[in-house]
């Protein structure tokens, strides 16, 4: 009987492969060969396509039950988080999936560049490759979005405003991007097409070239010192290699790929289950103010760019900046295509990479601090960090926080990080120093010359003083050269100076 | 060309002239290109749609003038003009509304003129601030500090009624 049924499958699976060719077709791709000691290194474009895998399955399942109304979409999203059986954990794993692929992207594009894996023939790969990081990140950031809730909406706005920023096409890529002119019932609806149907489609189509020429030209070998390449003769050597020492790609070289598969499959469902998705905060109404929109960790970094960047240079760097990132990345492969390949032998493409990452990991952590945003959370100083009975100082503390100082200023650690730490400042500038700077601000300070009555501004450097030392109460008689409103702003606006300094 | 082993291309082969193949490979190409434009001009006019189609500003009231006393900036929110029924909460925008006298108003925009994020007003320091990049504005709206590049903007604001009513527009790119 078990041999009978063998026989009829056998005969079926030869009628398949007789009229599609399939099985041998494919067998031949999985046991393609590939250079001898690829090793460990070679993991990550693997991974990332497991990443992708993970994506396109959890994105499925999670549309089952999202709906794309700017109106619903944040009740929907609460509903799966808390009530869904395993909606939370589908949540937490399409977000750690989307990490990971953002992090193995960045992986993998560093390994090949520091192999010289894109050199001649793999020029074409690493193009695509570069296209495939551009998609990911607009997949993660169409993503973040569809999470709709307030941040998601600021983000929004944020984005319309940055790319309104490019001259003549600006308002109308801010318009294309909202759905209309306002934020409203088409935006999520095009967020939801972009993430969902165009640029998975587009990341199909090129992981298919880019699976395609991985086939085609073969796996680099690993690099040797020395050994350049040369396009004229690289050709006829692979193959040499290939003849003499290759291996069949399925199993000797795949058992490593799905080891590092199993690993990055428990480490996104364990992230999705012992840390959970980014919670939800506070519904998407744009009439609503209290937030801080910022964006995931991934996009973090830029995020700290933009707010550091320095305020002439602004706009182009937001139009130009990400245009020169994928130009220059598109004509790596083209400049520098031959030669050397180990890493050992080109250390401006090593000290290129250390830079990059060091660069980015920096931005990273301002990001994570973003000493630039004023803390609007502070709370009036309490009795215990003012320590005086003095009226005047009391006083002073209260206007140290009605005035909205402490949102940027902060005194004995409690308060803003945007201006300089004023705890001692009376030990580093004189009173009427700290008075002139108060009255014309600067850089990034207001000018309070029209908002500070001078009895209020006594008080206040009174507080001031009295972080270092008693206060030397001087009612009256100052000598400040008190400026007029218009002085101090126009005083303001022509300081150079950053009043800001981290 | 004969071919002795495959005679059916052969005889295919020599029935078309060169000149003809490539008169019916550029006819095809362009008769392709003729339907992906019949196809393509109408979806590609519906996805840029938003881009071409003229609201016009709507008057949107927030309040009796005697909810808003003279001198106090308060924040009012409206619907915006061009409010979808299914946009709910989305549809709401806000704006920084001040009396200025009997008669008077003037309301600013939320969005900070540098990246569009909710500004605030603080009321007892008399400056509007941003949480982003503390951008910081003086109660006209002119810029105090930060990076902002050009004042808040205003909304258009009128006295109709009793009811103080603004002028709903598209979100300010600048």
């Amino acid at each position: 009987m078990a041999g009978f049924i063998r026989k009829i499958l056998s005969e079926a699976v030869d009628a398949f492969e007789e009229r599609t060719g399939l099985i041998k077709f494919l067998g031949d791709i999985a046991r393609h060969p590939v250079p001898p000691d690829t090793g460990w290194l070679y993991v990550f474009g693997s991974a990332v396509l497991v990443c992708f895998i993970i994506q396109v399955v959890t994105g499925i399942a999670l549309a089952t039950r999202y709906v794309a109304s700017s109106g619903s979409a944040y009740q929907v999203l609460n509903y799966i988080t808390y009530k869904e059986v395993l909606g939370n954990l589908l949540r937490g794993m399409h977000f750690f999936g989307a990490s990971a692929m953002i992090l193995l992207v960045g992986i993998h594009m560093i390994q090949v560049f520091l192999m010289g894996c894109y050199k001649y023939p793999r020029e074409f790969n690493w193009i695509t490759g570069v296209m495939l990081l551009f998609l990911t990140v607009a997949m993660g950031f169409s993503g973040q979005l569809l999470r709709w809730d307030q941040t998601a909406v600021w983000a929004t706005m944020l984005a319309a405003e940055m790319i309104g920023r490019m001259p003549l096409i600006g308002k109308y890529l801010a318009r294309f991007l909202l759905g209309g002119k306002t934020l409203g019932g088409a935006t999520l609806s095009r967020f939801l097409a972009f993430h969902v149907f165009f640029l998975p489609a587009a990341i199909f189509a090129v992981v298919g070239i880019h699976l395609f020429l991985v086939v085609h030209d073969g796996i680099s070998a690993p690099p040797i010192r020395g050994l350049k390449v040369n396009p004229k003769t690289y050709r006829a050597e692979y193959e040499k290699l290939l003849e003499e020492k290759g291996v069949p790609f399925w199993p000797d070289v795949a058992w490593r790929d799905v080891v590092v598969a199993l690993v990055v499959v428990v480490t996104i469902v364990s992230l999705a289950h012992f840390v959970g998705p980014p919670a939800l905060n506070n519904p998407p109404n744009p009439s609503l103010l209290a937030n801080d929109p910022r964006p995931d960790w991934y996009m973090l970094w830029y995020f700290a760019v933009l707010a550091l960047l320095p305020r002439g240079i602004e706009s182009v760097f937001m139009v130009l900046a990400p245009l020169a990132a994928f130009v220059f990345l598109l004509l790596v492969p083209v400049v520098w295509n031959k030669g050397e390949r180990h890493p050992a032998r080109r250390p401006w493409a090593v000290a290129m990479v250390i830079m990059v990452v060091v660069t980015i990991i920096a931005f990273w952590v301002e990001g994570s601090r973003s000493p630039w945003s004023p803390d609007f959370d502070a709370k009036p100083l309490p009795a215990t960090i003012v320590r005086s009975n003095l009226a005047p100082v009391i006083n002073g503390a209260q206007l140290f926080y009605d005035k909205g100082c402490e949102f940027c200023h902060m005194v004995d650690g409690q308060g803003g990080a945007r201006g300089p730490n004023l705890t001692d400042v009376a030990a580093r500038l004189t009173l009427n120093d700290i008075k002139i700077r108060i009255l014309n601000g600067g850089g990034n300070m207001p000018s309070f010359a029209g908002l500070l009555s001078r009895e209020d501004l006594n008080d206040l450097v009174s507080f001031l003083e009295s972080r270092v030392q008693e206060p030397t109460r001087i009612s009256g008689g100052t000598s400040v050269p008190v400026a007029s409103a218009s002085e101090g702003i126009a005083r303001a606006a022509n300081d150079p100076a950053p009043h800001f300094s981290k | 060309m004969g071919n002795e082993d495959n005679p059916g291309v052969a005889v295919r082969g020599e029935a078309l002239s060169p000149e003809r193949r490539r008169f019916l490979g550029r006819l095809s190409i362009a008769l392709a290109a003729i339907a992906a434009a019949i196809v393509g001009i109408p979806v590609v006019g519906f996805i840029i749609g938003p881009l071409i189609q003229s609201e016009e500003p709507v008057w949107r009231r927030v309040g009796a003038i005697s909810n808003f006393q003279i001198g106090q900036t308060v924040k009012v929110s409206f619907e915006d003009p061009s409010p979808m029924l299914w946009a709910g909460v989305t549809s709401l925008t806000a704006a920084w509304l001040r009396r200025l006298d009997a008669e008077r108003f003037v309301a600013f925009t939320i969005n900070c003129a540098h990246l569009g994020c909710p500004v605030r007003w603080l009321p007892k320091a008399g400056l509007f601030m941003c949480p982003c990049h503390g951008g910081v504005y003086y109660a006209d709206g002119t810029v105090a500090a930060g990076p902002p590049p050009r004042a808040l903007f205003k909304y258009p604001v009128r006295v109709r009624d009793g009811q103080v009513e603004i002028m709903a527009s598209a979100v300010p790119i600048y």
